[in-house]
């Protein structure tokens, strides 16, 4: 494979590495001082994260293995206020990008799940178990536990705005 | 126990530590990266930048962090990172907060794909909202946070 096919195939995310890693080395080239301060903050930084790297990475392969999309899609077809809970729980523990549950939320509105429910599950998806170790380590987890009880209020405030909002939108272009 | 296990629930569990190791090696980039640029601005950029930027203001400060949020992108891990250590440089609680649901709930780079697939209607008004709500959960976070503790 040519050099140039190898960097096409390369991610967004790698082009970023590589443009700060070019910084470091300018950097390296023109202020050896702030080269070897900023690399000993980055050891600092590195060496606090990676042991709640390995939780993250033990708490992200027991949620794939325990909750898989069609337990998520299963929940999400309850009735009535059991919707919002389940709607809520399943944007918790739904895992993978979010473009790939659009298709399943878009099949799941055809099936009588409205705007108010999608716009829930999606913002519950900032919930992310898996990743609370690390963020408890950098904000405590008294704040972690209140960001995350406001959020889901939250998103069940948004959800019941965003069924309001689109009902007067659907009527205004149904009546011109 | 492994033994014990059928080969299929072997398979799972293999399946399940791969999608792990998959999710955390599709993040490595961003991660190193974000640490990187963020040791370099803590050493290049003086604490009283941060400070002159937040005016301990309320409102400003979550509209101007979630406004930062909102235009960045990646893993939430990247940004709990970002978000830490943006604290330890004088940046206010409310700033960060808003930064982190934003960062989160609001997707500018998914909005094409979400307008395409659940619709342009939908998706402008739920990222609208979800910025406003950025600002709202920050401050209703911090105020609750300081009665508590």
């Amino acid at each position: 494979m040519k050099f140039k096919d190898k960097l096409k195939q390369l991610s967004g995310s790698w082009y970023f590495l590589i443009i700060v890693l070019l910084i470091y080395l300018c950097l390296f080239i023109f202020g050896q001082n702030l080269f070897f301060s900023s690399l000993k903050l980055f050891y600092d930084i590195l060496l606090k994260i990676i042991p709640i790297f390995i939780l993250v990475f033990v708490l992200m392969s027991l949620s794939n293995y325990f909750i898989t999309s069609q337990f998520v899609i299963k929940h999400l077809k309850e009735k009535g206020l059991k919707k919002w809970f389940f709607v809520i729980i399943g944007g918790i523990l739904s895992s993978g990008p979010i473009y790939m549950w659009y298709p399943l939320l878009a099949d799941l509105k055809n099936k009588g799940l409205n705007h108010g429910l999608i716009a829930c599950f999606l913002y519950n998806r900032a919930i992310k178990i898996p990743l609370l170790p690390l963020a408890i380590i950098y904000f405590s987890w008294q704040y972690i536990l209140i960001l995350t009880i406001v959020m889901i209020i939250a998103s069940i405030i948004q959800g019941i705005l965003i069924n309001k909002l689109m009902e007067v939108k659907n009527e205004n272009s149904n009546s011109s | 126990m492994w033994a014990l296990m059928t080969s299929e629930n072997k398979k799972s569990i293999k399946q399940s530590i791969l999608k792990a190791v998959k999710g955390l090696w599709m993040a490595f980039p961003m991660i190193i990266g974000t640490i990187l640029l963020t040791s370099f601005l803590s050493v290049i950029v003086p604490k009283s930048f941060y400070t002159s930027v937040f005016s301990k203001n309320f409102f400003f400060d979550s509209f101007i962090g979630g406004l930062i949020g909102s235009i960045s992108a990646g893993n939430p891990i990247t940004s709990y990172i970002f978000g830490g250590e943006m604290l330890g440089k004088g940046v206010g609680l409310i700033a960060v907060t808003a930064f982190l649901v934003s960062w989160v709930t609001v997707g500018l780079i998914q909005l094409p794909a979400e307008s395409a697939i659940l619709g342009k209607k939908f998706a402008i008004l739920r990222n609208i909202m979800a910025f406003i709500f950025s600002i709202i959960v920050a401050i209703v976070t911090v105020l609750a946070l300081g009665v508590i503790l």
